[in-house]
């Protein structure tokens, strides 16, 4: 895996009159996981939209190394196409990878229109897309939204594979997450 | 740049065979608006084949709004542009590759539907070729309207209506000359009409991806 880094400073972030987070920094090197919790509406999605340089922070920078993969509510997969060949098309542009669909248990849905799955089914459609991108840098949000306990521990081993191979992982979700040497930072505190 | 082939391919695949109507739909509507026309205005021969170079141009114009709302709207909702962008494919490029899909999804086949829609209005020989010319030189243009107008108003709410009226007053450079060629039977018109569509197509790549990343800070 390629060197990555990814580093907040002084971060703020505001939407629309509201700012909701302002002070927050941390630095993340290869190899280690970071748990963003707070409750809801307090900046999580946000905060990754800013890492992954999709938003514009109110104040403060980001510095990173290496490929973004994000996991965010929107899957980026073509509803009334099957999921085989909406997952096929990010592949394409990822470039060939094992067959991470079936490692996630959807082998027997890749048959199905995306807009016949379920809330969790998608997410793990999201997940599959995401470790077939192969980034170095993993900003998840919510990524156990809707998913059942055996996926739960499906994610959380696929987390800590990620980081043991010298990967990056920036976790938000307010649910508990298993992953070894797992730092967490509770947002609120940041809140202005 | 590995992945221009897979988009074009997408964006193919979407807009001819996926959602609502494909190809057919602009096909079938530019057709029947040829075939009302005569019952509009009586059969008058001469009237029909004066104007009903204009009537074609006016049909195409309506056909390619046809599919604005999903040009740009579906993908930036469903997080594709957002997936586009953290792996380095820029706006820009996404919008170029969909405009040169949305042209080959309406501009041949209306090409090729004008000639039975030129029998219906009694069109023929050097006006014929002036139209086909004329479509040849204009629907480009009209594709990159298409496209940067849906690209602008992917993220508003009720874009769809706001899309129709904000492309009828950008097209009409184009229907002036692409149009008025007919009147006046010059090749000046055809030229200017595909000027007109040149700086269209080389704009809409850079005012689209501005309106995306301008859509995503909202």
């Amino acid at each position: 895996m390629q060197p990555c880094r990814l580093a907040a400073s002084d971060l703020a972030c505001r939407r629309g009159d509201r700012v909701l987070f302002r002070g927050l920094s941390f630095a993340l090197a290869g190899g280690e996981a970071l748990h963003i919790a707070g409750a809801n509406g307090i900046g999580k999605s946000s905060l990754l939209r800013i890492l992954a340089g999709l938003l514009r922070p109110w104040a403060g920078s980001v510095t990173r190394a290496g490929e973004v993969g994000l996991i965010d509510e929107h899957p980026a997969l073509d509803p009334h196409l099957p999921l085989g060949q909406s997952l096929n098309f990010w592949q394409r542009i990822d470039g060939p990878t094992d067959n991470e669909a079936v490692l996630l248990g959807l082998g027997e849905l890749l048959d199905v229109p995306v807009r016949y799955l379920s809330t969790g089914q998608r997410k793990r459609a999201a997940l599959a897309r995401l470790v077939g991108q192969a980034a170095p840098l993993w900003l998840l949000d919510e990524p156990l939204n809707g998913l059942d306990t055996a996926a739960i521990a499906t994610v959380e081993r696929l987390i800590a594979a990620h980081c043991a191979a010298g990967g990056i992982a920036l976790i938000a979700s307010h649910q508990p997450l298993a992953v070894p040497g797992l730092a967490r930072i509770e947002l609120g505190q940041f809140a202005a | 740049m590995s992945a221009l082939p897979t988009l074009l391919r997408r964006d193919l695949a979407l807009l001819i065979g996926g959602r609502r109507g494909g190809v057919v739909m602009p096909l079938l509507f530019f057709l029947s608006v040829a075939m009302l026309y005569p019952f509009g205005v009586g059969p008058d021969a001469p009237l029909l084949a004066r104007t009903g170079g204009g009537v074609i141009w006016v049909a195409a114009l309506l056909a390619a709004i046809l599919p604005l709302d999903r040009l740009v709207a579906p993908d930036l909702e469903q997080g594709f542009f957002d997936q586009w962008a953290l792996r380095g494919i820029a706006e820009e490029m996404v919008i170029a590759v969909r405009m040169l899909a949305h042209w080959l999804t309406f501009g041949p086949t209306l090409m090729l539907a004008a000639l039975p829609a030129a029998a219906l209005l009694g069109i023929e020989g050097a006006t014929l070729r002036t139209v086909e010319l004329g479509l040849l030189a204009g629907t480009p243009g009209l594709a990159a309207i298409g496209v940067m107008i849906a690209a602008l108003t992917a993220s508003l709410r009720g874009g769809a209506a706001l899309a129709g009226l904000l492309l009828i007053p950008l097209a009409v450079p184009l229907l002036v000359f692409g149009a008025g060629s007919l009147a006046t039977g010059g090749e000046s018109g055809l030229a200017l009409c595909a000027a007109i569509s040149l700086a269209l197509v080389a704009v809409t790549p850079f005012a689209g991806g501005a309106a995306i990343r301008a859509a995503r800070e909202g």
